[in-house]
């Protein structure tokens, strides 16, 4: 079992993270080059990966009355122009054969009547595209994935290992130091080429969709080690989540006929230049790209409008407006949003085929991330990213519903093919070096944290401050002075982390250890997060400033790239791709 | 052909809690399974006697005598309410063996179970009908 | 204690959580813990209060808090149960007792060892074996929505283990495939597209398979997404049969099996 070079384990490519773009691009090894082996380290069990929570779909183009451009319009307004045209134009050719794939390997997609795959629309579109497995899409292809991707014998899982540093040597990253959950033993693991799967980090936030795991430890790695985060200032608000928990109340359930209500049951959106209200019972509702099918930035900018008004309810957990999905009926629920009507009756006690469904924004996803070319290579020679921690960019300012699961796709299988190359050139491994480097990071690990009577701070309170500063200070809409208030406090809580005291000292399935070592990635994630945005005085997409409310195109049509240094951050810009789209206006709801 | 694993961690010092001997007493669910597999014994001893009288068909005395004998007439009081509660709790677990589709719907469990029951009462009521009419002509 | 948030929390609540520590060489034993009572709390708020606020040892997985990554498997009272949907107000004011999942490994407190379903898995060949080879680029096999009902519902298992928890049968053998393993092979027979059946029958129709099951039903009972295991193996029990029988039939001739339910 498994390699049995007791001092350095190793393999062709190594890929970190488990979730939708680290199976796709492991299987992408596996199938077109089973000479090569491939590691895979994942902190929590593959198929527990956050890709597991998305419901409502994947977009690609299938209907004739669809085309590329369509798709590549939708995509780059959507994003408020700051997408790369070059990568979204690559990305929505590769989308369908992508799911196609899927399809191929089992995923039980949604059918018409007569065996064909079934799309559904999602904000922000023209035509529908959204590809759907009733609104457990993410559920479906992650497990389709992982069950696909067990049958290769040259893959070797790390299942709960927790990658803590990349270890790079000759200039090239050639491997990370993992945690065993398991031993407590840090490790080295070699890789002649890397790819970084690990997803988000809505975890810097308190009121969010994202699961426990997204805490943005891929970004924080690769920021580390000299790599830049772009567009990080992009923090993506979902307008449908549940108060309290945060939990997602799916884009599709809008895509199927759903409309939002403020307290007086009128269909607010219609005050916000997306649109007009067409009666629910109408055959044209619901209108594409227009009212409650509108991006996500729009939809939740125009609740925050709305709570100022003073036209949303209040409850314990703030306020909220209603989500009606009643005229839908139960038969169409039942087979098209069922996890939606399971959610609510858990978690809110309340069943949405005959009651309203108390919804308000939630963060949901990051724009930005690891700062990758269209291979997914990064700056760093031989560390390639893909999925939700990297940012290529196709989802700019603002991402459309149902482009992520398609991304994590088309970009894991290009960082597969582009590490095999990379691995091709560069076929060794520095293993007593790295090997070296890994017993310190050992050291260092035991030293910071396992040193009793050293700190007086608990994890918790760092966590609830900091997640309390990003909401005070870098929410919807943000100002020069909540932004620099909360640089600030991110730069005190990163104090505060020295001094961190874990009341668990031992080896055997540390999770007091990992929650220590997540939290110092979303305190790197944050600091990111809140310069990029104090630096970039404009409003576009997501980042909405209150003190410099249009989008400013000679200055800021620009990808921000955050680096590490020993202070702030040292925030630098580069262009933006525009090929066929020059910047226009977003125009939703009028012809 | 399977993924290998990296994993470093051995079995040894995890905790393996033994089986208790009474688990079956530990969930009501659990004691109604152990008594559907004893009722088993019975049904199957029902058989066993069913063979003997078969045996004697053609003594009718012999046949007579151990029917009436004290031991089979406990005998068959003590098998009814089992082979009952044996055949009940079967019956309700046939919607999960049989699953007859109609397009993207499964027909209802009641309908399969209660078809079932349906052939059990039919079965039984010419059994009866058979051995009421029979039993007087000889 | 320290019960800031809210109004309310003059109510509390015990739980009495099962601690096993290899490292410090403890017998495992049960520690008592007191937590605020919310009536939307799950357990799993709970164990994370006390992770937060009394004890930073306690150890235990969770991760998506909406029951659907299938990591919070726990005895609740001696139910398995995911703690993300497990709701406090279920059991309140009585004490919860909360453990390990019966029949595995313990490796610390709360947490399993689970490798061996995984293992499963792979021998019951859980992936897609196509019935006729098409390339991607003819487009996808066609599947009718009536097709997709026949298997969907085995699709939905999120791995969670709860089934095995409940199953004595694996409790006295490990070796069980065990009823999530059985179904997510059933659910692969059962597809149009997969031709595979044979391939998998060996070890689905094993001793060690299928026919361990003596039918308990309670992994379908506690199944919080109605997969139904138990009757997914009853109904691959009436396929291997079916084809035991056309096998003595026709010896030779290979029968395609189990696509035909
Ligand atoms: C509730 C919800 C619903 C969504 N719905 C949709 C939708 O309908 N359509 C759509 O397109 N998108 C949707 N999204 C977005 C989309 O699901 C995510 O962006 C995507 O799943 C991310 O996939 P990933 O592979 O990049 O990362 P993840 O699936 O998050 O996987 C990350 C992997 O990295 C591993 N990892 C992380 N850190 C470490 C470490 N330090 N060491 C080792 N391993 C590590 C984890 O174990 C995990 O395996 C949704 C998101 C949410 C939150
Ligand atoms: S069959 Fe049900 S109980 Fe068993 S692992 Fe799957 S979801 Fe969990
Ligand atoms: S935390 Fe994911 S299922 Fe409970």
């Amino acid at each position: 079992m498994g390699s049995s070079d007791s001092t350095c384990l190793s393999h062709d490519i190594l890929i970190v993270g488990g979730g939708g773009a680290g199976l796709r691009a492991a299987i992408a090894i596996g199938e077109e080059n089973p000479d090569l082996t491939v590691g895979v380290i994942s902190k929590i069990y593959p198929m527990r990966s956050h890709t597991v929570s998305a419901e409502g779909g994947a977009a690609a183009v299938i209907q004739s009355s669809d085309s590329h451009d369509h798709h590549c319009y939708d995509t780059i307004s959507g994003a408020d122009w700051l997408a790369d045209q070059d990568a979204v134009e690559t990305f929505v050719e590769e989308a369908p054969r992508e799911l196609l794939q899927l399809e191929h390997w089992g995923c039980p997609w949604s059918r018409n009547p007569d065996g064909t795959v079934a799309v559904r629309p999602f904000g922000g579109m023209k035509i529908e595209r959204t590809w759907y497995a009733s609104d457990k899409t993410g559920f479906h292809m992650l497990h389709s994935l992982f069950q696909t991707a067990i049958q290769y014998d040259n893959v070797t899982r790390y299942d709960e290992w927790f990658a803590t540093k990349l270890l790079i040597e000759d200039g090239r990253c050639q491997g990370v130091a993992a945690v065993e959950l398991g031993t407590g033993q840090v490790r080295a693991i070699g890789g002649k080429g890397v790819i970084m799967t690990t997803g988000g980090a809505g975890r810097i936030f308190p009121f969010t969709t994202n699961a426990a795991v997204k805490t943005g430890d891929g970004m924080a790695l690769a920021y580390r080690a000299g790599v830049a985060l772009k567009d990080m200032e992009f923090v993506q608000y979902h307008p449908t989540g549940l108060p309290g928990t945060g939990i997602l109340i799916t884009e599709a359930s809008r895509g199927e006929g759903g409309v939002l209500l403020n307290k007086n049951g009128e269909r607010y959106l219609a005050n916000y230049d997306l649109g007009e209200a067409v009666d629910v019972n109408d055959e044209r509702h619901p209108v594409k790209r227009t009212m409650e099918l509108g991006p996500r930035d729009r939809l939740s900018q125009a609740f925050e409008l709305e709570r100022q008004k003073g036209n949303t309810l209040q409850g314990e957990y703030g306020d909220y407006v209603h989500l009606d999905l009643r005229h839908i009926g139960e038969k169409k629920i039942n087979k098209k949003l069922p996890f939606v009507r399971e959610l609510c009756q858990n978690y809110v006690g309340i069943d949405p085929v005959h009651e309203l469904i108390p919804v308000r924004p939630v963060i949901h996803y990051m724009m930005g991330g690891i700062d990758t070319d269209l291979q997914a290579a990064t700056s760093l020679p031989g560390l390639f990213a893909a999925g939700e921690c990297a940012c290529v960019s196709i989802n700019g300012a603002n991402r459309l519903g149902s482009n992520s699961l398609t991304e994590l796709l088309v970009f894991g299988a290009r960082a597969a093919r582009s590490a095999v190359r990379f691995a091709e050139q560069n076929s060794t491994i520095n293993k007593q070096a790295i090997t070296a480097q890994a017993t310190q990071e050992q050291t260092r690990i035991r030293e910071q944290f396992f040193q009793p009577g050293k700190g007086t701070e608990t994890i918790a309170s760092i966590r609830v401050d900091l997640n309390r500063a990003l909401e005070q200070g870098a929410g919807i809409y943000r100002t020069e002075e909540s932004l620099q208030t909360a640089c600030d406090q991110v730069r005190e809580l990163k104090e505060r982390y020295k001094s961190v005291e874990l009341a668990d000292h031992s080896l055997t399935f540390n999770t007091e250890l990992i929650a220590v070592l997540e939290l110092g990635s979303l305190l790197d994630v944050a600091e990111a997060v809140t310069h990029s945005a104090l630096q970039r005085r404009e409003s576009r997409g997501s980042h909405q400033r209150s003190d410099h409310a249009e989008r400013d195109d000679e200055q800021f049509l620009k990808h921000s790239l955050a680096y590490q240094t020993d202070g702030n951050p040292r925030i630098e810009y580069s262009d933006v791709s525009i090929t066929r789209w020059p910047p226009g206006d977003r125009v939703y709801g009028s012809k | 052909m399977t993924n290998r694993t990296g994993n470093t961690t051995t079995t040894e010092r995890q905790l393996i809690r033994k089986m208790p001997a009474n688990w079956w007493l530990k969930k009501p669910a659990y004691l109604r399974y152990m008594i559907r597999e004893m009722t088993c014994l019975f049904v199957g001893g029902y058989a066993m006697f069913l063979l003997m009288l078969a045996a004697r068909l053609d003594k009718p005395e012999a046949f007579a005598d151990l029917l009436a004998s004290p031991l089979a007439i406990a005998l068959q009081w003590i098998a009814l309410p089992m082979a009952i509660y044996h055949s009940v709790t079967w019956f309700n677990l046939t919607p999960k063996v049989l699953v007859i589709w109609r397009g993207e719907d499964k027909l209802p469990g009641f309908l399969i179970a209660g078809a079932h029951y349906a052939g059990w009462l039919a079965v039984s009521a010419g059994l009866i009908y058979f051995a009421m009419s029979g039993g007087t002509d000889g | 204690m320290a019960a800031s948030e809210s109004q309310t929390a003059t109510e509390t609540m015990k739980l009495e959580v099962f601690r096993f520590l290899p490292d410090e060489g403890e017998l495992p034993n049960f520690q008592t813990y007191e937590v605020p009572y919310r009536d939307d709390w799950v357990v799993l708020d709970a164990l994370n209060y006390i992770k937060d606020e009394i004890d930073g040892t306690l150890s235990y997985r969770w991760s998506c808090r909406m029951g659907v990554c299938g990591s919070c498997g726990m005895m609740v009272n001696g139910e398995p149960k995911l703690t993300c949907s497990a709701f406090l107000r279920d059991y309140y004011p009585n004490q919860i007792k909360v453990e390990p999942l019966n029949y595995f490994p313990v490796i610390r407190d709360l947490i399993i060892n689970m490798d061996q379903f995984i293992d499963k898995l792979g021998e019951v060949k859980t992936w897609l074996i196509p019935a006729e080879e098409k390339s991607v680029d003819e487009g996808e096999y066609l599947q009718t929505p009536a097709q997709l009902a026949k298997y969907k519902q085995y699709t939905m298992c999120i791995n969670c283990m709860l089934c095995y928890s409940a199953c004595p049968v694996f409790g006295q053998h490990p070796d069980f495939l065990g009823p999530a393993a059985i179904a997510l092979g059933q659910r692969y027979n059962l597809d149009s597209r997969d031709g595979g059946a044979d391939e998998r029958a060996d070890v689905l129709f094993s001793n060690e398979g299928i026919w361990e099951c003596t039918f308990v039903g309670e992994c379908s009972e506690v199944c919080p997404k109605n997969v139904d295991p138990a009757g997914a193996i009853q109904m691959a029990k009436v396929t291997a049969t079916n084809d035991w029988f056309k096998g003595l039939l026709m010896p030779k001739g290979k029968k395609k099996s189990g696509g035909d339910q």
